[in-house]
């Protein structure tokens, strides 16, 4: 499956919606997410609390962030760690293949990171030859698919069991064929598993940097990331700055709203602070260790007041309850971040003008706010998202003009109330049977729905007349 | 239509006896929206009703318009401002402004402010304005705590809460609460009650089959309840609702505003839509 472009969203939603099993397949990851979530939630009396100190520890750091990561910079590399910094995505994924190839490596394997999704690795390594083994098992199988995650936490749940055992089938050298879950998962284990032992590379993505020890930390459930970072001679780290906190402290209150927000898990499987490369007596773990620190547009969030979004630790809560989300999936948004996130970091990772469309797929029903486990303003910054686009002229001519003669007249009342009078005589023209079925400048209503019918005279025609027959009376 | 209500007498039902706090001497001004005054006037005279009901002195202001979600909501800062500005000279002076919407209510209380960050005596009104402004149903609960009753309406709802409402000014309460009241009415709850039924404004225009999609699942739920009533506290979204059952054909459930329910107009706007037949 080609990856969907943003700037095409009109007609990747068309296909979506066009998709019959999409919904159901969706729906089946969602649905659970929301009930796991909701569940996980009321076990933890503490959930309102802990949001707020997330959203603290998260906004200092944000605040202080040249101190951060100038302190990560410093333990990074008193524990042996070499940092690079890279201002763009191209830079980032072009640091990652210079040490590839600095090592003559054949084969890396990877665990699940959106910014290397986000930088473009996958693409950048396969592009350059180097054998790419993805070790979750989600991304396993949309590789086997050759399709672009459509989730952050659950990047293949547009695959359905039924897809999963037929690529298994096709690509494993050793295929189950039982349909058992269980036995796919051995499938998959069995294929990965020589796989993690001869990489050249190990390479991971990060869920906290914390800055007093300059180790990262990874969160997963199949300890996949452990098995891509310790048997490899190198191992390469690519985050993103937003994600540095203090100190290990200030991760623990994150790390119980992420698991909670994203599988409805109390804690995952796995969670592992890793501190540089192999010490003198380690018995094992990677002889070097490299950390990628990516801005790729994060500073200039920053810069335009987008800050908020920075809080961000990809929990994916926000899409799980996204109603726009759960009818077209992730790849409609043509972004690695889909969904409410995705539409807020889009336009700053791409551009406004190719990803503004999707700041307009909202209800601004603000569920995704609600459960937000750092109290992202998500809707609002969706609509200051769109307050940008108005100004820079993205918007199609047609709802420009639309809005600019509503706000005309809206400002003027009394043309106002004289229009809405004309508007009643005209759509009691199209009704039939206290309905209308269709009418000209309605398509966008009528094509789905029917309009109710008004009744005869606006409201203040008729409290006009009304307060005149009082005082006529009287 | 809604004339003849207003002037006339419920039929088989009692005035309300009324508690409420003594707030006669305050002037409320009602912000009809402009759904209500187009589509639905029945929703503002019931709203005035019950107003005064709670013994409210009530004033509908003639220039008013519309609260400014469209130009808000399509990132039309300064359209918004420009409507903003007369909706606050109208209203500023009230000691209550009360709107049957959540939305409208909560473009009022919560968005006003947003557009006038560098105006500060506009952003000074803008939060006066705010802080009087109420949801109808909101404000007949927790400033009029008032009570209704004598109110009949046989059969079973179900309720929407819409987003707006339940999210931004946490309208979930006092519209169940109100509505126990009614006799002969049952509550049959939604499942999915606050989820969003896919109107979102211009949104529904604008994505018109992301919406449907989503009013298409609402409509299953609403369904579901085999509820006579289908009530809400936004004209939009049971406009929405509304739309999408019967282009389905599902005549059977009818969509009210609650305000319409609680101020006794139910048995009329039904008559007169089975009259329409």
């Amino acid at each position: 499956m080609q990856a969907n472009k943003p700037e095409n969203f009109y007609q990747n939603v068309k296909d979506a919606l066009a998709q019959p099993d999409l919904k159901m397949i969706i729906r089946r990851t969602t649905d659970k997410a929301e009930a796991k979530r909701a569940e996980a939630i009321a076990n933890f009396p503490g959930f309102e609390n802990a949001r707020k100190q997330g959203q603290k520890v998260k906004d200092h750091t944000i605040k202080y962030m040249d101190h951060y990561l100038a302190e990560f910079e410093k333990n990074a590399l008193a524990q042996g760690t070499i940092i690079h910094w890279a201002s763009t995505a191209e830079e980032a994924s072009k640091i990652v293949l210079d040490i590839c190839r600095q090592h003559e490596a054949k084969k890396v394997t990877r665990s699940k990171s959106m910014l290397g999704e986000e930088i473009g690795l996958s693409h950048a390594l396969d592009n350059s030859g180097i054998e790419r083994v993805e070790t979750d098992l989600a991304e396993h199988i949309i590789q086997l698919a050759g399709d672009p995650p459509s989730h952050i936490v659950w990047p293949a749940m547009h695959r359905s069991r039924e897809d999963v055992i037929k690529l298994f089938r096709e690509y494993h050298k050793d295929p189950t064929y039982s349909e058992e879950i269980i036995d796919l998962v051995r499938s998959a284990r069995r294929d990965l598993r020589t796989k993690f032992l001869t990489a050249d590379i190990g390479i991971s993505g990060s869920n906290f940097l914390l800055a007093d020890s300059g180790s990262s930390c990874t969160v997963t459930n199949e300890g996949n990331a452990e098995l891509t970072i310790t048997p490899p001679k190198v191992h390469i780290v690519t985050a993103g700055i937003e994600k540095l906190v203090p100190s290990m402290a200030h991760a623990v209150p994150l790390l119980r709203l992420l698991t909670r927000s994203a599988t409805g898990g109390e804690i995952t499987q796995y969670i592992t602070f890793h501190n540089g490369p192999k010490r003198q007596n380690d018995a094992d773990g990677p002889e070097e260790c490299h950390i990628v620190l990516v801005d790729n547009g994060r500073t200039k969030m920053l810069a335009d007041g987008m800050e908020e979004m920075l809080r961000c630790i990809r929990c994916g809560a926000c899409m799980n309850h996204c109603v726009v989300y759960k009818h077209i999936g992730g790849h409609a948004y043509g972004s690695v971040y889909p969904g409410p996130m995705g539409s807020v970091l889009t336009p700053h990772l791409n551009s406004l003008e190719v990803a503004n469309k999707q700041t307009h797929a909202c209800t601004l029903n603000g569920r995704c706010e609600e459960v937000c486990p750092v109290n992202i303003p998500l809707p609002k910054l969706l609509r200051s998202l769109r307050a940008q686009s108005w100004d820079k002229k993205y918007e199609p001519l047609t709802n420009r003009f639309v809005v600019k003669a509503f706000a005309a007249l809206a400002k003027r009342p009394k043309l106002f109330q004289l229009v809405s009078s004309c508007g009643v005589i005209f759509m009691r023209l199209c009704s039939r049977q206290g309905w209308i079925k269709s009418m000209p400048l309605a398509g966008g209503w009528t094509r789905n729905r029917d309009l109710i019918e008004p009744e005869s005279k606006t409201f203040m025609q008729q409290y006009k007349a009304m307060k005149k027959a009082k005082s006529d009376g009287a | 239509m809604s004339q003849e209500i207003i002037n006339a007498d419920v039929k088989g039902a009692k005035s309300n006896t009324i508690k409420c706090l003594n707030i006669s001497e305050k002037k409320v001004g009602l912000f009809v929206t402009c759904l209500v005054n187009t589509m639905r006037p029945s929703v503002g005279f019931a709203s005035l009703k019950l107003l005064e009901e709670a013994g409210c002195t009530v004033e509908v202001p003639e220039q008013q318009s519309c609260c400014g979600q469209p130009a808000f909501n399509s990132g039309d800062d300064e359209g918004t401002r420009q409507i903003a500005y007369q909706t606050i000279k109208q209203f500023e002076n009230f000691d209550y402004v009360v709107v049957p919407s959540g939305s409208c209510a909560a473009m009022i209380k919560k968005n006003f402010i947003e557009v006038f960050k560098d105006q500060p005596e506009w952003l000074a009104r803008a939060q006066h304005l705010a802080d009087i402004t109420h949801e109808l149903l909101s404000f007949l609960v927790d400033v009029c705590e008032f009570e209704s009753s004598g109110i009949e309406l046989e059969g079973s709802y179900t309720y929407h809460d819409s987003c707006s409402g339940y999210r931004a000014l946490h309208v979930y309460e006092q519209p169940r609460k109100m509505l126990a009241n009614v006799k002969g009415l049952e509550h049959n709850p939604l499942n999915g009650h606050s989820e969003c039924c896919g109107f979102g404004g211009t949104f529904c225009v604008k994505y018109s089959d992301i919406s449907n999609e989503i009013v298409a699942e609402k409509a299953e739920n609403i369904l579901a309840t085999e509820a006579d009533y289908l009530l809400g506290g936004d004209m939009g979204c049971l406009m929405n609702m509304a739309g999408k059952l019967n282009r389905e054909g599902h005549k059977e459930i009818k969509a009210l505003h609650t305000a319409e329910v609680l101020a006794g107009l139910a048995p009329q706007i039904l008559g007169d839509e089975n009259a329409s037949k």
